[in-house]
């Protein structure tokens, strides 16, 4: 019996230590880029306490049903070019809230890995809550059998936030996860009115870190008050501002996982 | 007389910010000592158990709160006023241990963070359902990030935009207090950064009297508990 997973041709784990640091964000805006290149992507939101992918895509309010394989993913639009599984679509309502322990997370999760009828994708990305506990040992795990292409890693600048991504980087190395590169996110934001560039939350120490672990630094993504708005109105922000400050830096690092993936198949 | 205990086990934050990165923690007869910042502020973290910033704690829920079941049991805090518990994101196995262990000791409530746009609010509304199935009062909410003032112009931008209107919003709807906004300002990341005391190094900053007055409201709210429990006593 084919497994749910035969189809899909790359896995990609999204990972930090820390919270708040833009995972969510830089998963959504991913599979916006990946599908603007033609690609079929689906999103596995293994965040159980916190599942913010659904209304990043406006997609709150659906429910997922079940076909003979397992679950149908949740299509964002008309030509499936973008699914998504996550515990918010299973919730009765959305304040509900996932009190669980680590063996019912673990247990969830390995139906998520295993049951969810994706068909054929380019690109799976798994979205992760912060940390290196159950969600994440359960789904490196769970993912192993199917050969994950990488792990990306979020960081804010700051040394706090770094300071939790560098045992992230440990986690990769501990349970042979590969590191395709790390993302500086919130790195410096542009003042609308003037202009004037503030690193509020610091710089820089994210590019430090890929180099003191020799791992590939895939850019910085500013602050973009444009960004966080249409990812609260679930809106597709690489089709709406292609002029906006964050844009150059995701098409980036769309455009470095891409050519990642054509050395790895030739 | 104020404790800080840190039960993120996965991200240990609390030791770097208050400059105390590479201490280490002692035994003695009655116990685990904590790491003392001043005299009156000891702090205990998994940080001080780890021998490298590399060291990653890779584990399952039971094992965590093997070790928070210690923290609480073998810290030597001594005489305290306030311990004050910081814990990961989320509604799972350091919330439910921490909230059972001190169930013996009342916990006088929790003070929620969350961030002005509905992506964030959206997970503190559940925060706030753990709260209440477990019976954990809430003292209230802080709105964090909340504006950004441009030091050049000094024109306001909302970075996080509150599109469902924010803490205020939510804090009405769910009948719980709104303790507060903090504004963004990059020297609170700095001293972070630092390890040193943002309300020391910047006094003059508006995150400062947002932080101040948020102490405050949590300091009367905590005398006022204690207030009605001695009349019932």
């Amino acid at each position: 019996e084919r497994s749910n997973l035969a189809g899909v041709r790359h896995i990609l784990l999204v990972l930090s230590g820390k919270g708040g640091v833009g995972k969510s964000t830089i998963s959504t805006e991913l599979a916006l880029s990946l599908r603007h290149s033609g690609k079929k992507v689906g999103i596995l939101d293994v965040d159980l306490c916190g599942p913010s992918i659904p209304r990043m895509f406006r997609m709150q309010d659906s429910d997922v049903h079940q076909c003979d394989s397992g679950w149908v993913p949740v299509f964002v639009d008309q030509d499936k070019s973008i699914s998504l599984m996550s515990i918010g679509f299973l919730l009765e309502k959305p304040d509900d809230a996932v009190v669980w322990r680590g063996p019912k997370k673990n247990a969830l999760i390995k139906q998520f890995v295993a049951d969810v009828a994706w068909g054929d994708l380019d690109f799976l990305i798994v979205d992760t809550p912060p940390g290196t506990s159950d969600e994440h040992i359960s789904t490196v795990e769970a993912l192993r059998p199917y050969k994950p292409l990488g792990a990306i890693l979020v960081t804010t600048p700051q040394a706090v936030a770094v300071g939790d991504v560098r045992r992230e980087l440990t986690f990769c190395k501990k349970t042979g996860l590969r590191v395709l590169g790390i993302v500086e996110n919130m790195s410096g934001f542009i003042c609308p009115h003037c202009s004037e560039c503030t690193n509020i939350f610091s710089k820089g120490g994210g590019e430090e870190l890929a180099k003191y672990a020799g791992v590939p630094f895939l850019g910085c993504v500013p602050l973009d008050p444009q960004l966080s708005q249409s990812l609260e109105e679930g809106r597709d922000f690489i089709q709406e501002f292609p002029k906006s400050s964050a844009f150059s830096a995701l098409a980036q690092i769309t455009q470095q996982i891409l050519d990642g993936t054509s050395q790895r198949s030739s | 007389q104020v404790a800080l205990l840190d039960i993120d086990i996965c991200g240990p934050s609390i030791p770097k910010m208050m400059g105390l990165e590479g201490e280490q923690v002692h035994q003695s007869g009655s116990g685990w000592s904590p790491v003392y910042v001043e005299e009156n502020l000891g702090v205990m973290s998994v940080g001080f158990l780890l021998s490298s910033p590399d060291d990653a704690v890779i584990w399952r829920g039971p094992k965590k709160n093997g070790l928070i079941k210690q923290f609480l049991r073998d810290v030597d805090w001594g005489e305290i006023d306030y311990l004050v518990v910081d814990t990961p994101p989320g509604t799972s196995d350091e919330h439910l241990s921490v909230v059972q262990y001190l169930s013996a000791a009342h916990i006088d409530g929790a003070v929620i963070i969350t961030t002005p746009q509905e992506v964030s609010l959206q997970d503190v509304r559940k925060e706030i359902n753990f709260c209440h199935k477990v019976k954990l009062p809430i003292i209230g909410v802080v709105e964090n990030m909340s504006g950004f003032i441009c030091p050049k112009c000094k024109n306001e931008s909302q970075i996080f935009p509150p599109t469902t209107g924010g803490a205020e919003k939510m804090c009405e709807n769910l009948n719980v207090s709104l303790l507060g906004k903090v504004p963004l300002d990059p020297q609170i990341g700095k001293s972070c950064d630092k390890g040193q005391s943002f309300l020391s190094e910047a006094p003059e900053s508006p995150a400062t009297s947002s932080y101040r007055n948020i102490i405050q409201r949590i300091q009367e709210y905590c005398d006022q508990r204690h207030f009605q429990e001695e009349k019932i006593i």
